[in-house]
């Protein structure tokens, strides 16, 4: 029950960034929610039973990748005009479509869990997912999955590496120097 | 009650970390100035040993300000985060069989996560201060340290092949008859190295570099702020200590001697290494630093991993 309790808190807590991440005006300190969201994700994770994926979602999601964000959105040098014209784009009328999609969505999750109440009476028996079953199966049925997202992976990295290749030296052309 | 001991466990934990935090700067000082043949900070106390404390006064009422240019919420926290983020990591940190907060199954991931939250106390600072030598020091710290945790986390592995558990005490327990450093010298060597450039300890400082970039990321802080960031950085290089005793020197065993008498003896046997370190080397290039982990450190620590894989297979079959 006092598992449950926290899984609650730290679930609000993590929608609640999620939604001051798409309200803020200043793109640090929407990554800052995005951050403070995937840190209570993690700890929903482990709240379910899953320590190995939390331990990860922390160490790569917070740690690694939204470090890079901030490093990349850092370098924007945002200053107030940004501020200004960020909050002239967000006007209600841009609001709305998503709402309203976001609305049947809701309304769908809600159905589900309505027509499936066996759900509800397993969460008291959380089972444990260690690493070693994480790794036996990544490892195990999912390889094909893990080998295509390393494929991803390399893709992008080969990708990364062209565009920070230094660009071959061009002979300058002598003929306009000539006086 | 458990949660009554724990948070009182917790507070008493704080109470002695912290301190020492502080003294161990002026230990710092003084073996500084052994190494240097100079005295060192010797005035306040018998051997200065109160100089700490004098710093501690002066600092507490020194007019913290805040610049009138900086985002004054995310420079605030940023302090924070780094001391906050390290005092976290010493919850798993098992000092005696019996004396630790917590003996997480994920202790050796807890510690990766929260050393890569630290991170953000820095990049935010150098961000928020809006100062150009604090963001060079932000985005020094930045590439530094995602650099380097990759190395620590992959030194690290070797270890949890041959002890084959995340959980410390577990890693502890099965150095009784060989201490890791033997069997995993490259893990140890590497660790030692991700460990010092995290912590931002001399000779990698160079977001705080003072000779090209005033004090880097914490150029505009002073007062209390400063403190945090002065305090997190020696919480780091203990945490670093104690995490290399632990995974790599045994540990709390030991003969004769009780356990966290020999978990501390280690402890500070490496922490005047780091402070000797500090003494003999010059401070590389920032590209050199980054060149050696990406060329250098990465491969060593990946032929590392495959080869304790290897060996602890082939003892398997």
């Amino acid at each position: 029950m006092n598992s449950l309790g926290l899984f609650y808190v730290s679930a609000s807590i993590a929608l609640l960034a999620s939604f001051c991440v798409i309200t803020q005006k200043n793109a640090v300190h929407a990554l800052l929610y995005l951050i403070v969201s995937l840190l209570a994700l993690a700890l929903c994770f482990y709240l379910l039973g899953a320590p190995f994926a939390a331990a990860l979602q922390i160490i790569v999601y917070a740690g690694a990748i939204m470090v890079l964000f901030v490093f990349a959105v850092m370098m924007f040098n945002i200053n107030q005009q940004d501020i200004e014209r960020e909050s002239q784009w967000l006007s209600w009328q841009s609001w709305l479509g998503p709402s309203l999609l976001v609305t049947v969505l809701l309304v769908e999750v809600l159905f589900i869990l309505q027509s499936q109440p066996a759900w509800t009476s397993t969460e008291s028996q959380v089972t444990l997912i260690d690493a070693k079953a994480v790794g036996s199966l990544l490892f195990g049925p999912y390889l094909l999955a893990v080998e295509i997202a390393s494929f991803l992976l390399l893709a992008g990295l080969v990708g990364g590496y062209h565009l920070a290749k230094a660009l071959p030296h061009k002979p300058v052309n002598k003929e306009v120097n000539q006086p | 009650m458990p949660t009554l001991d724990l948070v009182l466990m917790i507070a008493a934990m704080v109470a002695i970390l912290v301190p020492t935090a502080a003294m161990l700067v002026w230990f710092e000082r003084r073996l500084l100035g052994f190494f240097q043949q100079r005295y060192g900070p010797n005035r306040v106390g018998y051997f200065g040993i109160l100089q700490s404390l004098a710093d501690l006064i002066k600092i507490l009422f020194k007019h913290d300000w805040i610049p009138p240019f900086a985002d004054r919420p995310v420079f605030v926290l940023a302090p924070l985060i780094g001391a906050l983020a390290v005092l976290m990591s010493f919850a798993v940190v098992p000092m005696s069989p019996n004396l630790m907060v917590s003996d997480s199954n994920i202790g050796l991931l807890f510690f990766l996560a929260m050393t890569s939250m630290a991170v953000y106390s820095v990049v935010l600072a150098g961000w928020a201060s809006n100062n150009k030598y604090a963001l060079l020091g932000g985005m020094r710290a930045a590439a530094q340290t995602i650099s380097y945790e990759v190395f620590m986390g992959v030194s690290l592995l070797g270890v949890v092949i041959l002890s084959g558990s995340f959980k410390l005490s577990d890693i502890v327990l099965a150095q009784q008859n060989m201490w890791y450093v033997i069997p995993q010298f490259l893990g140890f060597v590497i660790f030692m190295i991700a460990g010092i450039a995290e912590s931002h300890r001399l000779p990698f400082d160079l977001p705080e570099a003072e000779t090209e970039l005033t004090a880097g990321f914490h150029t505009e802080y002073s007062g209390i702020k400063f403190a945090l960031f002065f305090l997190g950085e020696y919480l780091g290089m203990m945490l670093i200590s104690m995490m290399i005793t632990t995974v790599f020197l045994g540990g709390w065993l030991g003969p004769w001697l009780p356990p966290i008498v020999w978990f501390l003896l280690k402890t500070l046997s490496l922490i005047c290494f780091f402070v000797l370190l500090r003494a003999a080397l010059p401070r590389p290039r920032f590209d050199q630093l980054l060149e050696l982990g990406w060329k250098w450190i990465l491969p060593l620590a990946l032929l590392n991993l495959v080869a304790t894989a290897f060996v602890k297979l082939w003892g398997d079959f």
